[in-house]
């Protein structure tokens, strides 16, 4: 009878047919990757163009990327990770997974705050936590995040969900530099001004100012000058786009919070050298361009031409904390927001 | 009796020639049962191995860890994630079984202006995924959506103080699961209907009963192993569902798991989590077993028969169509505007050799799981119903639980023991020859069939289940009285009479392996993407309205196979 041995068949055919073959060849650089633009494509390419060496890529969140990355072990063909948080990275390195690059070239163009101490991984584009608002209905915006938990700003403030790595990041940036007990505080004041509950992504807190749900809103940078380069469904001229003004907090303190696009070499990378060719690639002034121009963020090396949808922003000073602090606090961050029975 | 037709079961199996059960005529191939036990034993222990393994990687790492942050999460939010799961699942099932089960009566049973368009149309939903429908939704009745920000105009209201219902709710995500996941249940009913004999139900009428009683006492009870699978399958999806609660803020234990896991960076928390899920699936799917235990339905009549539809008319049939319409038009037409709508400009090409190579890859993907995934559930099926005692029937069960675990879990799950299978390999291939094979399995389309199969078997066993159980046990005793062995008597009666419900159950998977994302992002080979991972990539960069473009070729892809096996069921039905 045939029907038992077609599956035996069909399962051997399978496991002989669709095993992976392995990116081990010379030329190939293996990249895990949780940016997921469009605009990367480009950069991928014109690397590829300079240098002959091939990319290979897996897009993922970070997290899941990781899992890989331990499961895999020793014979992992990742050569790099590339987070859009410093959360994440920070997190791979303390997994073992990233291994110290030495570059004169990295070390050089990308400011200390943005990178780790050790080199296992590098920022390479930024991204700033900033305060929008409704022209129209607040007269006088806060200035400071601490601002934003001031009873003043009862039931007008929006914002991500807790579990959302920027409303962790935020937070843990406070636990860094104000302490514990100054984040809780913060945090019980944020969600007592709370104009709705936390829902939606970044452009949707944006939506909300037009709306008329949300006298203030926090969000990154790119999603705003997103919309100020191409039309946004919600946020058009036709919207109001005009009545939402913005302030880069801080500014008289530790500094506007960012986050980064970071990326390391990993512990077991079979094209190390491609690998570190590829991460001082970013770091040029080209690649610098397309990286941060894509996504509408910043570049980290000095010098570099901002988007015209970003400059229009105006400049800023960056809270300098060494972003492995966001990693460090990000768990307690969590408990924080959970003790106090944010969504 | 003008109302009904006859058919003898060798009609039945017109495809495969007639099974004669005449004493008269010998089998040509008499094979004894320990043949087949080699065959079908083997592949059962197989599959259920490949299903257990997820399970037993996430004890492994539930155990074996600390217990603090399952303490603050217990503390904290975990009984009001446990409560909101509860609510969310209690709701799903009733919804799911009240509309699928009605729409399944009434495009098998009834007749009505319409009926053969909306019993194509009723299944349509299904190529939806659930967090597609949320995003459509959330854009087009969030408070500044076209909905309301057209009521606000019109009325003069201000941006508050006015009651608007919100979508991002648990209620929300409630109707988004069920407008999805009743087509399980209509499916899988609609097969049952179309096979059941008639014979009971015309002794009801004949008895004097009216056709409404003798739905109640007779069609409904026997089809009740369909409808129960079909709930079931809907309960498990709605305990995995991380995509639709997510965006609606809706707090499940699916959300504890991946906060404990991205937000807390606590794999052992996650792990502690998702193994309570499995403990939630395992009880959901005894309380199943054990009410169709005490409720077990054979056709005994000696034929099959087939009704004639009862006509409708005047208000009946109205309140039939209104009934078809309603999840029709929110499962199907208005997301699929909403999204059309959306995705108009968005600057993604469908027919440029990229989309192409997306579409390619789901299809290859699609294709190949459907055909395993079938193949693995049949030999568990049709071992447990041949093979007596617990063990077979354990089997079973055990492969049910993928369905109700996120597939990201199910993903790492499946990492953890393939990847350390191919670096022991790898290891012992340089030690013993000096060559290294790398990784094989990790990476390869493989391992992501692999999890495919782990993740929707339940899908599969739940249509075999429902086309099993009305074939009464009597055939299989029949048929190896006369000398054929099991795979003769499988090939012979069994897959010609429930032709229907093994079709239904690979599109179901075919359809559930397009919309699948977390296992098909992180167990991809390198450069290998899919309509879903494009979908995700453009909608976590929240520029939805280009990921409306891939999220609707994959409902058009879905739309074929879905038309296609209705009508091979419909042809089959009323041949």
């Amino acid at each position: 009878m045939q029907f038992p041995s077609t599956p035996i068949k069909a399962l051997t055919a399978l496991a002989l047919v669709l095993t992976a073959s392995a990116a081990f060849a010379e030329g190939e650089v293996n990249i895990y990757s949780s940016r997921h633009y469009d605009t990367d494509e480009r950069l991928y390419a014109d690397f590829t163009a300079a240098t002959g060496i091939t990319i290979n890529r897996i897009e993922g969140n970070a997290d899941e990327l990781i899992e890989r990355m331990r499961a895999e072990g020793a014979n992992s063909p990742a050569d790099i990770l590339i987070t859009v948080d410093a959360g994440r990275i920070w997190r791979a390195e303390e997994a073992g997974l990233l291994s110290p690059v030495a570059s004169e070239v990295l070390d050089t163009r990308i400011p200390a705050a943005l990178r780790d101490p050790a080199g296992h991984w590098f920022g390479f584009s930024t991204r700033a936590r900033v305060i929008f608002f409704d022209k129209d209905k607040v007269q006088n915006p806060p200035q400071t995040y601490a601002a934003l938990a001031d009873p003043a700003y009862k039931g007008m403030v929006c914002m991500r969900s807790a579990t959302n790595i920027y409303s962790l990041s935020l937070l843990s940036a406070i636990i860094a530099n104000d302490g514990e007990e100054a984040a809780r505080a913060w945090a019980q004041g944020v969600k007592d001004n709370l104009a709705r509950e936390p829902e939606g992504g970044d452009t949707d807190q944006l939506r909300g100012v037009l709306s008329g749900q949300c006298p203030i809103a926090i969000s990154n940078t790119y999603y705003f000058a997103r919309a100020i380069r191409t039309e946004v469904e919600g946020l058009t001229a036709a919207d109001g786009f005009d009545r939402i003004g913005w302030t880069f907090p801080d500014q008289g303190g530790h500094g506007t919070h960012v986050n980064i696009s970071g990326a390391g070499v990993a512990a077991n990378a079979p094209n190390r050298d491609n690998a570190i060719a590829f991460l001082e690639y970013l770091a040029s002034d080209q690649a610098q361009a397309y990286f941060a121009d894509g996504n509408d963020e910043y570049p980290v090396v000095e010098g570099v031409a901002l988007a015209a949808s970003v400059a229009g922003l105006g400049s800023f000073t960056r809270d300098d904390l060494n972003l492995a602090e966001l990693g460090r606090n990000q768990a307690l961050a969590q408990t924080i927001y959970n003790d106090l029975g944010w969504k | 009796m003008p109302i009904f037709r006859h058919r003898t079961v060798s009609l039945l199996s017109k495809t495969t020639g007639p099974m004669t059960v005449s004493p008269a005529e010998k089998p040509t191939i008499p094979i004894p049962g320990r043949v087949m036990r080699l065959g079908l034993g083997p592949i059962a222990v197989l599959v259920a191995a490949i299903c257990l393994l997820p399970v037993v990687a996430v004890l492994v790492a539930a155990l074996t860890g600390s217990f603090d942050t399952w303490r603050h999460l217990m503390a904290t939010v975990l009984p009001g994630y446990a409560l909101n799961t509860l609510l969310l699942c209690a709701s799903v099932a009733v919804g799911a079984a009240a509309l699928g089960t009605a729409a399944a009566w009434l495009v098998t049973m009834t007749r009505f202006p319409g009926v053969r368009i909306f019993e194509v149309l009723l299944a349509l939903p299904l190529a939806f995924p659930a967090y597609v429908l949320a995003y459509a939704y959330t854009s087009f009745l969030s408070h500044s959506g076209p909905v309301q920000s057209g009521l606000r105009g019109m009325m003069g209201w201000g941006p508050a103080g006015y009651w608007f219902p919100d979508v991002r709710s648990l209620p929300g995500a409630a109707i988004m699961l069920i407008l999805v996941l009743y087509p399980y249940v209509y499916l899988l009913a609609r097969a049952s209907f179309l096979q059941q004999s008639a014979s009971a139900f015309l002794a009801a009428r004949a008895l004097g009963r009216g056709p409404w009683y003798a739905f109640w006492a007779v069609s409904l009870p026997m089809a009740r192993p369909a409808i129960a699978g079909g709930v079931l399958l809907a309960v498990m999806e709605t305990l995995a569902d991380f995509g639709t609660v997510a965006h609606f803020g809706v707090q499940t234990l699916a959300t504890g798991i991946y906060q404990s896991w991205f937000s807390m960076g606590d794999r052992t928390a996650a792990a502690q989590l998702a193994f309570c899920l499995m403990t939630v699936a395992l009880f959901v799917t005894l309380l199943d077993r054990q009410n169709r235990g005490r409720a077990r339905h054979n056709n005994t009549g000696k034929r099959f028969e087939t009704l004639s539809p009862m006509p409708l008319r005047g208000w009946r049939a109205a309140g039939a169509i209104a009934l078809c319409a309603v999840p029709v038009t929110l499962g199907f037409v208005l997301p699929v505007i909403v999204l059309a709508q959306m995705a108009v400009g968005s600057g993604q090409d469908v027919t440029s050799p990229r989309y192409l190579h997306f579409i390619g890859n789901s299809l290859i993907l699609a294709g190949l799981a459907a055909l395993l995934t079938m193949a693995g559930a049949m030999a568990l099926r049709f071992h447990a119903r041949f093979q007596a005692g617990r063990g077979p029937r354990a089997m079973v069960e055990i492969a049910r639980l993928g369905y109700a675990v996120p597939g990201g879990v199910i993903a790492v799950g499946l990492l953890v023991p393939a990847a350390g299978l191919d670096n022991a390999l790898d290891a012992w291939m340089r030690a013993n020859f000096g060559l290294s094979t790398g990784l094989l399995l990790t990476g390869s389309i493989g391992l992501m069939l692999l999890a495919y199969l782990v993740r929707f078997s339940a899908a599969a066993l739940g249509a075999l289940d429902g086309g099993l159980a009305p074939v009464p046990r009597s055939i299989d005793l029949v048929a190896r009285t006369l000398g054929a062995g099991v795979p003769r008597t499988i090939w012979r009666v069994h897959l010609p009479i429930m032709a229907p419900s093994v079709l239904t159950g690979a599109l179901i998977v075919f359809v559930d392996v397009m919309k699948e994302l977390p296992a098909t992002l992180i167990l991809r080979p390198f450069n290998f993407d899919t309509l879903a991972v494009q979908a995700f990539r453009l909608a976590s960069d929240e520029r939805l309205a280009g990921a409306a473009v891939p999220s609707l070729v994959i409902v058009a892809i879905g739309l074929l196979p879905v038309v296609l096996v209705l009508r091979t069921m419909s042809l089959r039905g009323r041949a």
